[in-house]
């Protein structure tokens, strides 16, 4: 028998599709009986996918231009 | 599947580093323009110091380029840049020695009472709810708050999307004490967003 405790404690695994057959269906069980397991998983599943989806900020022009320049500067110098 | 970084072209980026190898600029240049950003956003997390940051940018890839022979190709060229990224990051938060500090070893409360309080359905789409700009802002605020111990792992496992080995492997930790700092902080933040993206006017348990 799943407890909300057990859930809570194989949500990543479940999350991430690394647990096996008979543990995944067991947690399903207690997901179709547990409202509040069903949101808890459901909501933080969309956390993941939310962040993997956000774009980064781009590099300030004035940082990525320092970037360059030292490295063609570098490029220059004879290779030890 | 959403694509992660490095996903892309993997022939065509191997190619670019052999030509990078044997001097080429250009093609180191272009092998900054396309992983700049997300070696920027991983120091910004990690340092929690815009300066600091930018530092970290500069030293990583100068370094990458210092030592580029010695890449062998075993590991994606992005996964060997994100190491030397985190690297420096690391020996910057050393050194300031504030608050962003905090040993990654660092001891922290195991009970799961106080990460499961808000129990809300979210709208479907929670991007439909505000605009690019202000979700990129909710989601940085929130990792930023994230206590350094779990702020790392979510970083390197969720953004930057490496595996539990390569993030144990680098912050020089265990593999079930990332996957339990991976759980809380996955959890922190869900709890985190509930409050931005809970649907509107319904009760707690809008959803039965």
């Amino acid at each position: 028998m799943v407890t909300c405790k057990d859930f809570l404690s194989e949500l990543n695994e479940y999350l991430d599709d690394e647990c096996r057959e008979e543990v995944r269906k067991e947690l399903e069980n207690h997901l179709s009986e547990c409202p509040n397991c069903w949101v808890i998983c459901d909501t933080t599943k969309k956390t993941v996918e939310i962040y993997r989806g956000m774009e980064a900020y781009p590099v300030p022009p004035a940082v990525h231009d320092r970037l360059v320049n030292a490295l063609r500067k570098k490029c220059e110098q004879p290779r030890s | 599947m959403i694509q992660g970084v490095g996903q892309t072209s993997e022939f065509d980026e191997a190619a670019l580093v052999a030509q990078a190898q044997q001097g080429g600029v250009e093609a180191f240049t272009e092998l900054v323009n396309r992983y700049e950003r997300n070696i920027f956003r991983l120091a910004r997390h990690i340092t929690q110091n815009p300066e600091d940051a930018e530092d970290v940018l500069q030293e990583t890839f100068m370094k990458a380029y210092e030592h580029l022979v010695d890449f062998q190709g075993n590991s994606k060229f992005y996964t060997w840049l994100v190491r030397i990224a985190v690297n420096q990051s690391l020996m910057k938060l050393r050194k300031r020695k504030t608050d962003a500090s905090v040993s990654l070893d660092e001891p922290f409360d195991t009970g799961e009472e106080s990460l499961t309080r808000e129990i809300a359905v979210w709208d479907p789409n929670p991007e439909l709810t505000c605009s690019r700009e202000e979700m990129r802002e909710i989601l940085e605020k929130a990792v930023e708050s994230l206590p350094p111990v779990f702020r790392s792992v979510f970083v390197l496992r969720d953004i930057e999307e490496l595996s539990t080995e390569e993030t144990a492997e680098l912050l020089n930790l265990s593999i079930p004490a990332v996957k339990s700092r991976l759980l809380r902080a996955r959890l922190r933040l869900r709890e985190k967003l509930t409050r931005y993206f809970k649907r509107k006017g319904e009760d707690l348990f809008g959803y039965m």
